[in-house]
């Protein structure tokens, strides 16, 4: 099978021409996706190769950018709206989270929204307390939703793909760090399919669980701990709604350890949701409290140095490991 | 404003009044049936004064154009032609309802009806609505977006976002405004710097339909007509229609509207603007004879609501399956 | 005031058992039904619990040390409590300990002690660690733990190896070992394998002989219809969970209790000039272990009890023989004895009694064989034999044959089980 690397931002814009080359009710929307070439460069050349039809440059309107997406998807089209960074998403959240993953129940059936909202998210290059959010277990809080996470090009287009032609909505976020790292992508068609995670390392010593740019200090915290003897168990779970912890479970039943890799805060996070569920499921196979590494509880500052104090990385994962592998 | 009635014939007015009638008469019976517990749902909005806006100007659409609406949607629904009998079935929570007992008195729909729904987030769908009429831009068909809503989404984002994108996307829509004067119980003056809300047509560059009569079913079907005819082959128009609300903000707040200024307004308006005793009037002076005409279709009116009510009470409530039925497509 | 911890009976014919573990420590607060010691007899592994609630004063015994049943074992009362034991009028009395020498015990203190009691098991464990030492019988007390504040961890248990059980110092237990010398010379050489016999074996050795020479059996074999049987336990099973299904070995003995109801002169133990008529019917039931050899295991009142609940708590006290996790009441006080060979596909047998009872009913397995139908034709059956073996001295041919006949009724029209 060829296959060639590609950095995640060229992995989604070829889900994108691919999905709208096959369907024509699939088009793109959003701030800056069309003449300026999109803000991340995903969107690059679509307006060109589709027309202004099927790219749709928006005011700078989040609500009514992801609100008009919902009706296009009730009325049948394939809408993939863009929010140009999940911050902005927190103006648009009540028509992701009253409308997208509500209309479809609160009318018993009668309307699909078959729609996915692509964002933007984390921190970095010091864009400051209120562009450096990764809010994504907050959306995956209600129910209606599919939230996507991928944490690498491979993964990010076969999502992006099954996304797209999924009935329910999606909230499909892709971490700003990964736009520019490569996997291995085949020439031939593939699809990633929904709710399913991902063992990316095996391991028998402790349990890694994350998702997005959380697998990639997962999987350096590994190589760095396979040094000193110790294996760890690295699972994806790519899609934070549906929650495929199967593989989670498997794994800490073997391992008797886990710790939860997360960019975002700690209060009341993913972290949270993964320690609660796997106490609940496999109680007798705790050897060690579930230790969580999180971005700190603090709205994070500008200067670098401090910035980087608050964030998570790979050496705080191993740390972690060391005061659980015992 | 000059309403040129000859060319109504006397089967459609008929029909108006008929589904005038209905409302008010369903609304009624909500109202008593909240009272008595039999609907337990907290929100109940009534559509009781409002009638004859939603009337006209749902009849100036075709089968194919679509209206939304936001919570106050029983009269809307029912003048779309949906049944009595699973709309009431809705507000007693049965499984027999529009939306399956899991939307009530604000979530009715019919996707059969092209009625997309009551919505309850002041303005939420707005922006729906531009999603609807954009897709008819997309395909390239000519089907128009009817989206009322209440003086009191006038006010946030929603509108404005809504509002702005049709207009720059040229969308089929008519934002029709039911200025019923009082948003909850903020009055418009206190709420809106340009009372006048048809003016916001103004800063979105969209065509500034007319400031209506909504009490007069005749002259809201002449001016929402015209306003569809516009949108179907240009763009957006705002059409502002002057009612009135009858039975408070919700029936458990009908308190607030004894208010004595609100209760002397109410009064007049029922005195001298009601739409079901305008219509009536245009009725008795058109048509030499009709009052056995209408008091048939009042006591026809009433067997409809009973009807609907009996069904309604017969009606299985939802299960289980029901209740984890339908959060995500199967 | 200070109660006594008696060592219980642990199975009939047996006086005295080998002290294996105390799970619990002088000091330890316990809940009554809470294990205190694992104790080990010719029949069995069990597990010794008390019968009240409160702390422990004193236990008298080293692990390999024997107990012998109904002797005072340790003491249990209030924290901080002079390990006096009630008087016999309970008006506290002074009394000597059971063990003189033994100090009085002080409550204990210490801060972290009192943390200790608050944990399960007084241990700090991780719950895999709880899990697989409760999987493999380990006592937690026993094991050192390397975790974070001596917590044990998973690898703890896996690493840990029991200490060595001491013989006691001087066994007080009857010999039990039928020495080899009185079966001539011992044959030796390449081609055979010299083992030692079990305590296990010895003790069913020694009781066998006792029964085949001193009980004179008589034996009555019928043949049981069992295709309206297996009809009816197919249909309540599909109604019933997986804990209480039920196995034809629990149809039987809940007929053979019924039918004991109707003969309770089989329900009698000979003493010589004395019978002891018993008013429960306590049915044993044979399992084989795993490792070899047998043991009987309990069902209560038998004639009373629901099937299902039999059927369940025949299982669980199937499962605890077979992983060596017998209670003490588990075993005690059968009445008589149903041996079922039905899953070896054996067609009958004539089971030993097991002393002082009057009677063992054999089981063998259902199979189809042709019958002669009503109608003088032949047609395929379902058969399935048993025997009755019956104490002579306490009962006669007549009374066994209409008792063995009474069972076969029972089997062959079902609902009456229930």
């Amino acid at each position: 099978m060829a296959e060639k690397n590609v950095p995640m931002r060229e992995a989604l814009r070829a889900a994108l021409i691919e999905e709208m080359e096959r369907d024509e009710t699939v088009f793109v929307m959003g701030e800056e996706v069309g003449s300026w070439q999109g803000t991340h460069r995903v969107t690059r050349g679509l307006l060109e190769m589709f027309g202004e039809r099927r790219v749709k440059d928006t005011p700078i309107s989040e609500l009514v950018i992801a609100g008009a997406a919902v009706g296009a998807a009730m009325a049948g089209l394939r809408p993939v709206a863009e929010i140009m960074t999940i911050n902005f998403a927190f103006l648009s959240i009540d028509a992701i989270i009253n409308h997208a993953a509500k209309v479809h129940y609160m009318f018993n059936g009668q309307f699909r929204v078959p729609l996915v909202i692509r964002a933007a998210s984390g921190w970095g290059n010091q864009a400051t307390a209120t562009h450096s959010h990764t809010p994504e277990p907050i959306f995956a809080h209600f129910p209606g939703l599919y939230v996507a996470c991928p944490s690498n090009a491979y993964d990010a287009k076969g999502m992006l793909k099954t996304a797209i032609r999924d009935d329910n909505p999606v909230l499909f976020t892709e971490s700003i760090a990964l736009y520019s790292k490569p996997s291995l992508i085949p020439e031939e068609e593939y699809l990633v399919p929904v709710g399913k995670s991902d063992v990316k390392r095996q391991g028998e010593h402790v349990t890694l669980v994350s998702y997005a740019r959380g697998v990639e200090w997962s999987l350096e915290a590994a190589a760095m701990l396979a040094k000193e003897g110790i294996e760890a168990e690295v699972v994806d779970l790519r899609w934070l709604r549906p929650l495929d912890l199967e593989p989670v479970f498997e794994s800490f039943k073997k391992t008797n350890r886990c710790v939860v890799v997360e960019e975002s805060l700690p209060h009341f996070s993913f972290g949270s949701e993964i320690a609660a569920q796997l106490q609940e499921a496999a109680f007798d196979y705790m050897d060690a409290p579930i230790k969580r590494v999180s971005a700190m509880d603090v709205p994070l500052p500008y200067a670098k140095e401090i910035e980087l104090m608050a964030l998570p990385n790979a050496q705080k994962v191993v740390d972690a490991v060391k005061e659980i592998v015992y | 404003m000059a309403t040129n009635t000859r060319s109504l014939d006397k089967v459609t007015l008929l029909d108006w009044y008929r589904q005038i009638v209905l409302i008010r008469q369903f609304e009624n019976r909500c109202d008593e049936l909240y009272h008595q517990k039999k609907i337990t749902g907290v929100y109940l909005h009534l559509y009781s004064g409002h009638e004859a806006v939603g009337v006209g100007a749902v009849a100036a659409l075709g089968e194919d154009d679509h209206v939304l609406t936001g919570y106050r949607d029983h009269g809307i629904a029912l003048a779309r032609g949906v049944d009595a009998k699973p709309l009431m079935a809705e507000m007693m929570g049965k499984r027999t309802g529009v939306s399956g007992g899991k939307g009530g008195s604000m979530h009715l729909a019919s996707r059969a009806h092209n009625f997309w729904g009551g919505y309850a987030i002041v303005a939420g769908h707005l922006s729906l609505a531009t999603g609807i009429a954009f897709k008819e831009r997309y395909m390239g068909t000519e089907n128009v977006v009817l989206c009322l809503m209440g003086d009191g989404a006038t006010n946030n984002g929603y509108f404005h976002e809504s509002l702005n994108l049709s207009a720059v996307w040229n969308l089929p829509v008519v934002w029709l405004i039911e200025n019923n004067f009082i948003g909850m119980g903020t009055r418009i003056e206190d709420s809106s710097g340009q009372p006048e809300l048809v003016k916001r047509a103004v800063a979105y560059g969209m065509k500034q339909g007319p400031r209506i009569d909504g009490q007069n079913v005749i002259e809201v079907h002449e001016a929402i007509s015209e306003a569809v005819a516009y949108a179907r082959k240009k763009g957006p128009v705002l059409v502002e229609a002057l009612t009135y609300r009858y039975k408070g903000h919700g029936v458990s707040d009908k308190q607030y509207d004894a208010r004595d200024d609100l209760k002397r307004e109410l009064d007049d308006w029922q005195a001298h603007k009601d739409p079901i005793n305008i219509l009536k009037d245009h009725l008795l002076a058109g048509f030499d004879g009709i009052e056995a005409e209408l008091a048939k279709i009042d006591t026809e009116v009433h067997e409809i609501v009973e009807e609907a009510v009996r069904y309604a009470e017969a009606s299985p409530v939802p299960t289980y399956e029901d209740l984890i039925r339908h959060i995500y497509v199967e | 005031m200070a109660q006594e911890i008696i060592m219980p009976d642990v199975g009939s014919g047996v006086d005295e058992g080998i002290l294996l573990n105390w799970t619990k420590k002088v000091g330890d607060t316990v809940n009554a039904g809470d294990v205190i010691a694992e104790i080990e007899t010719d029949k069995a592994t069990v597990e010794v619990p008390v019968s009240a609630a409160g702390t422990i004063l004193q236990l008298n015994g080293t692990p390999g040390q024997a107990l012998r049943v109904g002797s005072v074992i340790g003491l249990i009362g209030a924290a901080g409590e002079q390990a006096v034991p009630a008087g016999p009028s309970g008006n506290g009395a002074a009394k000597p300990a059971a063990t003189p020498s033994a100090p009085a015990v002080a409550a204990p203190a210490a801060d972290s002690e009192i943390e200790d009691g608050s944990l399960p098991d007084g241990v700090k464990a991780s719950p895999v660690a709880r899990k697989m030492a409760a999987e493999r019988g380990i006592d937690l007390t026993q094991i050192h733990g390397t975790g974070p504040g001596g917590r044990i961890v998973k690898s703890d248990v896996e690493n840990w190896t029991p200490a060595p059980v001491t013989p006691a110092a001087a066994p007080s237990a009857p010999a039990l070992v039928i020495s080899a010398a009185g079966f001539g010379k011992l044959p030796e050489g390449p081609d055979v394998e010299i083992i030692e016999t079990s305590k296990m074996r010895s003790r069913i050795a020694q009781r066998m002989i006792e029964a085949k020479q001193q009980t004179p059996h008589f034996y009555l074999t019928v043949e049981v219809d069992v295709e309206p049987l297996l009809k009816f336990r197919a249909q309540i099973n599909a109604a019933l969970d997986e804990a209480h299904k039920i196995s034809v070995n629990d149809l039987v003995v809940k007929a053979v209790a019924l039918a004991l109801r109707d003969f309770p002169n089989l329900n009698t133990h000979y003493y010589g000039d004395k019978l002891a008529r018993h008013k429960r019917i306590h049915i044993g039931i044979a399992v084989a272990l795993p490792t070899g050899g047998l043991i009987n295991v309990v069902a209560k009142d038998a004639d009373r009890t629901a099937l299902s609940v039999i059927a369940a708590q025949n299982k669980e006290m199937i499962a605890r023989a077979r992983d060596n996790k017998l209670k003490p009441d588990d075993i005690q006080g059968s009445t008589f004895t149903v041996s079922n060979l039905g899953p070896y596909d054996i067609d009958q047998f004539a089971a030993i009694i097991n002393p002082p009872e009057a009677g063992i009913v054999a089981v063998g397995s259902a199979k189809k064989t042709p019958i002669v139908l009503a109608d003088g034709t032949l047609g395929v059956g379902n058969r399935m034999k048993l025997s009755v073996s019956v104490d002579h001295r306490v009962s006669d041919g007549a009374e066994g044959a209409q008792f063995i006949k009474r069972i076969k009724e029972l089997l062959e029209t079902p609902a009456g089980l229930v």
